[in-house]
């Protein structure tokens, strides 16, 4: 029955591609393809190619570029693609200083930008667009769920999160569900390695729990370190901060560790299992959250392309609101503010064999939107 | 405020200064004796973690581990040197510049196609595992203790190589009058080899020992050799003590920048941005402090060339 399912899916993206196979369309994909960041975006890249493959649709170009994770060289890589490789739509970007500093511009010279990844609040209130789709979620969204979790075992917990937008939307998110008191709250440097310095305060702090976003390599060092210390106070965290991607890198100091997510390997639904299968047979590795968005994000363009021109922006524009795609995450429609309504679970790092990867153990929020989409007038 | 915070923050600068002096010991070292701007010393950072990540991998031990980051980043440096650094002493800073840049994005793609954009794992050795008790109650991790041995040993080493063996003599010479050496029958192409590989062992040595609370991936090193640069600026480009100085001083700023100057404006200000603020304010510290210095002491604390 599931292979039956998988296949009829499948076959059900062919058809939708078939449909539209007479009009070219160019995407523009720009992630992190180097330095630090380079594993998130890997797998964004990796899923949406595979997705594009999959579909047969030999009329959709890809342009993918690096942006390093500078905004600066993002922003230029963002007017070439708009300006000379005249690209419909747009894609990509992983961080939220980088997307704060691509989309507003982009959207404003009529560019459809889908979201795979970030979701500041700034552009999901007053300042949303028509143009922009978040396909993610909206930064807070996680760190909601994972306060409104904690409230259950803890009383007083110490907060940390990188001083950048989505850090401090993510402890933004996490106090407005949150009721106990806070035993500290501090601010890291993007990018930092060495967390000595935050361990040695959250000793001192007298918190019973520690709640971190430290999205890519600051989370491995976070929670190597943290392993070491000698502090025993247990902590939590989103998702970002036990994915896929640096599970392995983190090893064993991950295990037991609940985090948030809107996605994880084992959601029983048929697009799901048959993505974690197509891409751990393309990959040989197992997917992560950021693989997901990004594999709904391209069978969402692809859904919107079976339905209407990418010519005609009004249209086109509708095609994507009705979300009409199997998402990997279940259930899947789109706020007034163009950004997700969606279930948010909890799940637990387990070891699979040698493997360590999520495991979903409850449900923190169903149908969630964002607290932000009251401001948007769209 | 306790005192077993106090000491716990002051000994987190001092590893993080010993760190630093790792990388910065062979940086300064290589600018000192052939002139050279090295942006690809981070690159051999980067070369020591993966090679201590996929040996110990391999065989289960973090030693053997320590011992390949050593002559992998050495034999990096030499080929390195001889390959395409050694074309570079006679022409000027940009030349070096440039082509060591190019050597940086050489070495991340290398890297990156070899062993993937994933981080490796990396871990702390059993014999170095958990926390030792401070007094004043406090903890503190046993294996950062090791890495501030390992520096003062290093510091030690090089002092003693430096100021007393016959190769040290040779890089005084060789720092102080280049073409006096050569004539007087000194093989300078190889003592300029020696030295360059020297400089990356240490370099492989820090990354490998870094590796181990942080995570090995490619562009590790670029973060870690801007600090490097800060540090031999302040101490004074060329000297090894300036190195320690500055290192040791920047560590220390550092941390306690990031400790104690949210804590401080939270007296002036609501805690929810004295946080943010605060951060900011302290990674930026360092570079305030080193304005400082070279307004006083245009060629930093300690310059080799004063």
């Amino acid at each position: 029955m599931r292979k039956f399912l998988a296949g009829g899916v499948a076959a059900l993206a062919l058809m939708t591609a078939g449909i539209a196979q007479a009009e070219p369309v160019k995407i523009g994909v720009i992630t992190t393809l180097s330095g630090g960041g380079a594993g998130l975006g890997v797998d964004m890249r990796d899923a949406f190619q595979l997705a594009i493959k999959q579909s047969g649709n030999s009329e959709i170009e890809l342009v993918v570029e690096d942006d390093a994770q500078k905004p600066e060289l993002a922003v230029q890589i963002a007017e070439k693609m708009i300006q000379s490789d005249k690209v419909d739509l747009m894609t990509g970007i992983i961080w939220s200083n980088l997307a704060m500093a691509v989309v507003p511009n982009a959207v404003a010279q009529d560019v459809i930008y889908l979201s795979p990844n970030a979701g500041p609040s700034a552009l999901a209130g007053a300042n949303c667009h028509p143009n922009y789709f978040n396909v993610a979620y909206q930064n807070d969204n996680f760190h909601e769920a994972m306060g409104e979790y904690d409230n259950k075992d803890y009383k007083k917990t110490f907060i940390l999160a990188p001083n950048y937008p989505a850090g401090k939307d993510a402890l933004t998110g996490f106090k407005r569900y949150y009721k106990g008191e806070l035993a500290g709250e501090v601010y890291t440097q993007v990018g930092q390695t060495d967390y000595a310095a935050e361990i040695a305060e959250i000793r001192a702090s007298g918190a019973d729990s520690v709640y971190f976003f430290l999205p890519g390599g600051m989370g491995i060092a976070f929670m190597k370190q943290y392993a070491q210390s000698g502090v025993a106070i247990p902590v939590t965290g989103p998702g970002f901060s036990f994915s896929q991607d640096v599970l392995p890198a983190i090893g064993d100091a991950a295990l037991g560790v609940k985090n948030s997510g809107t996605w994880a390997k084992d959601l029983d639904n048929p697009a799901n299992k048959a993505f974690v299968e197509a891409f751990q047979k393309e990959y040989n590795r197992l997917p992560s959250i950021y693989a997901a968005q990004s594999w709904d994000t391209a069978n969402l363009i692809l859904s919107a392309i079976g339905k209407a021109s990418v010519k005609d922006k009004d249209a086109f524009r509708a095609a994507l609101k009705e979300a009409d795609f199997a998402s990997v995450r279940g259930k899947f429609k789109f706020n007034t503010n163009n950004h997700p309504i969606q279930d948010i679970y909890v799940t637990e790092v387990v070891k699979e064999g040698d493997v360590l990867t999520n495991k979903i153990i409850a449900t923190a929020f169903t149908d969630h939107g964002d607290a932000y989409a009251d401001k948007c007038s769209m | 405020m306790s005192l077993a915070l106090l000491i716990e923050q002051f000994l987190n600068g001092l590893q993080l200064g010993v760190m630093l002096f790792l990388i910065a010991a062979g940086l300064t070292l290589i600018f000192g004796v052939m002139g050279l701007i090295n942006l690809a010393h981070g690159s051999l950072y980067m070369v020591g973690a993966f090679a201590c990540a996929a040996v110990a991998a391999a065989t289960g031990s973090f030693w053997l581990g320590l011992v390949a980051s050593l002559a992998a980043a050495a034999a990096a440096g030499a080929l390195m040197e001889v390959a395409i650094i050694r074309r570079l002493y006679a022409r000027d800073h940009l030349d070096q510049v440039l082509a060591t840049f190019a050597l940086i994005l050489i070495f991340s793609e290398g890297t990156r196609w070899l062993f993937g954009s994933f981080p490796l794992y990396l871990d702390i050795p059993p014999l170095l595992q958990g926390a030792v008790a401070l007094p004043g109650g406090g903890q503190y991790p046993l294996y950062r203790l090791a890495i501030i041995g390992v520096g003062v040993l290093v510091a030690i080493g090089l002092y003693l190589l430096i100021g007393r063996t016959r190769l040290g003599m040779r890089i005084r010479a060789g720092e102080s009058d280049r073409e006096m050496i050569a004539a007087l029958g000194i093989d300078i192409r190889s003592l300029y080899t020696i030295v360059f590989a020297f400089g990356a062992a240490l370099a492989g040595l820090a990354g490998a020992l870094v590796g181990a609370l942080q995570s090995v991936q490619v562009g590790m090193g670029e973060p870690a050799l801007i600090l490097a640069f800060v540090v031999i600026v302040i101490g004074g480009i060329g000297s090894i003590k300036g190195a320690l100085i500055g290192a040791i001083l920047v560590g220390l700023v550092d941390t306690m920048g990031r400790f104690l100057l949210p804590k401080a404006l939270a007296l002036m200000m609501p805690a929810t941005q004295a946080g943010p603020v605060g951060a900011a304010l302290a990674s930026m510290l360092i570079y305030i402090v080193m304005a400082l210095i070279l307004a006083f002491r245009p060629s930093g604390l300690f310059s080799a060339r004063a």
